[in-house]
């Protein structure tokens, strides 16, 4: 039992001597070593975060600023790659996006957010996936170099803090930090370090992801956990978390061979680049947001224990394989097990009963609405 | 008492006349993490030694638990359906798995003893 993969060439975030001096178990993941729990293990480390505060290193994910001659220049450009109205975006405002392929498969999921007020910070920050960074960045290389400057900044730290808590927490160490609301971000002052705070995260939770300094990671990270409400929480949590809130994993729930319209996220395309298109896939999209796609990504709750992991078969009632579960195991806020998938477009509804194929036995399911566990963002 | 013995799979197993409990170990509790699922054999079901007994799962993945000797399922721990925590907290004690009647006790002795398993384990490090 327990994997031992090799640690040769795995790269470590500026807080691994941290992890380690934290009791963390440390697991390879997207080419880091990283904590995938704490002595007080995942389950505690879950409900810590939806009852108190949580800080989670997640360093490893990639940070890329863009900048141009003006945020038009910069928004425009980038909306070459993804299919979000990012030139509406205010000052301060984040957005969830992807990039996407010609056959408007899902090359990555990034968060983006405008920093400046029309000033000369007024660029754009994006977080993408760890596993999908180099590639990412090649990615807007070879397609806006011309437009505009894309700056890797790699080497920078981000650490999240989530939970209902958070808030708390932040304030007194970053007192404006007060005053922000959910998917808003900018330049801020935390213990005395110079940030970039946003108000977001992937927990389902109110929190903050905090962007600071390779140099000052460990300092901001041992101001946090002093705080007593705050426990450090590793990547198991993170997962277990993020699939109650409904969040999709990169990789898993999405990735090249699905498009957002299957994925269910239309809601991240907005109306003008719904219909005005100018990304890559757009027809395809267009057609689908039409046409009806012909599977669709659905929360599925098993009525038994056992709980679901990722691959595992879906079937309709007659025992036809109709789907496939993408993210599944334990929900311990729900307390049972969950999962997402990709159904049918017919099975999708709500209620809908389905098999779940699990180690040879059918055991029954139904489709549920996401999240499972309902968000608490600070609107 | 009787004696412990361990398989390399950490399983336990404990002989009671030709009857063996079977569970598993303080060490693969702990590398599992909290379990939240067991799926346990159903009773009067024939395995053979190496071959899957059960289920154990964490929150984060599934692992299989091998029958240490072969034999006939005949009773099964189903306090672990509603409590699969106990296998957490009692992994030698009230987390056992299943009790096989065993065809062949010569399988016991292949099997480590304590302070075998304890070198095997401490080597994993």
């Amino acid at each position: 039992m327990g994997t031992n993969e090799s640690t040769e060439n795995l790269k470590r975030t500026p807080l691994y001597d941290l992890h380690v001096e934290l009791g963390g178990k440390m697991v390879p993941f997207a080419g880091y070593e990283m904590p995938v729990q704490y002595p007080m293990g995942i389950l505690t480390e879950h409900q810590h975060t939806r009852s108190g505060a949580g800080l989670f290193d997640v360093s490893h994910m990639g940070q890329i600023r863009l900048r141009g001659e003006s945020f038009a220049q910069v928004a425009s450009a980038l909306e070459r790659l993804c299919p979000a109205d990012f030139l509406s975006l205010a000052p301060g405002q984040q957005r969830y996006s992807f990039f996407t392929n010609n056959a408007a498969g899902i090359l990555d999921d990034l968060m983006v957010t405008r920093a400046g007020k029309g000033d000369d910070a007024d660029y754009l920050l994006m977080v993408v996936n760890a596993s999908c960074k180099e590639q990412d960045l090649s990615h807007l290389q070879a397609n806006l170099n011309n437009r505009c400057e894309v700056e890797p900044m790699f080497e920078r730290a981000l650490l999240a803090l989530q939970g209902p808590r958070a808030a708390a927490v932040m304030q007194k160490i970053a007192p404006d930090s007060v005053n922000m609301k959910f998917m808003t971000g900018g330049p801020l002052n935390v213990g005395g370090m110079d940030c970039f705070v946003t108000r977001s995260g992937y927990t389902g939770e109110d929190g903050f992801e905090v962007s600071v300094a390779d140099g000052e990671a460990d300092n901001l990270a041992r101001k946090l956990l002093g705080d007593m409400e705050v426990k450090p929480i590793g990547l198991g949590a993170r997962d277990s978390l993020r699939l109650e809130a409904g969040l999709c994993l990169y990789g898993n729930d999405i990735s090249e061979t699905t498009n957002p319209v299957e994925a269910s996220l239309v809601w991240a395309m907005q109306k003008r680049r719904r219909e005005q298109g100018g990304f890559p896939g757009a027809g395809i999209v267009q057609r689908q947001l039409t046409e009806g796609p012909p599977r669709k990504r659905v929360g599925i709750l098993p009525d038994g224990k056992a709980p679901a992991r990722a691959h595992t078969e879906i079937a309709n009632e007659h025992g036809e394989a109709i789907g496939e579960v993408t993210s599944g195991g334990f929900g311990p806020t729900v307390g049972g097990p969950v999962a997402m998938g990709y159904v049918r477009a017919d099975l999708a509804p709500i209620g809908t009963r389905l098999q779940l194929m699990v180690r040879g036995k059918a055991m029954p399911a139904k489709v549920a609405a996401m999240p499972f566990v309902p968000h608490r963002y600070h609107r | 008492m009787s004696e412990i013995k361990f398989s390399k799979d950490h399983e336990w197993v404990k002989l009671d006349g030709d009857t063996a409990t079977i569970g598993i170990t303080p060490y693969a509790q702990e590398q599992l993490g909290d379990v939240v699922f067991v799926e346990l054999p159903d009773v009067g079901k024939m395995i053979e030694q190496g071959k899957q007994l059960a289920t154990v799962e964490s929150v984060k993945a599934a692992s299989e638990v091998y029958a240490p000797v072969s034999g006939e399922v005949i009773e099964v721990n189903s306090a672990l359906t509603d409590a699969p925590a106990t296998v957490n907290e009692d992994a030698l004690g009230k987390g056992w798995f299943a009790k096989m009647k065993v065809a062949d006790k010569g399988q016991l002795s292949a099997l480590m003893d304590e302070a075998a398993y304890q070198k095997y384990v401490e080597g994993l490090h």
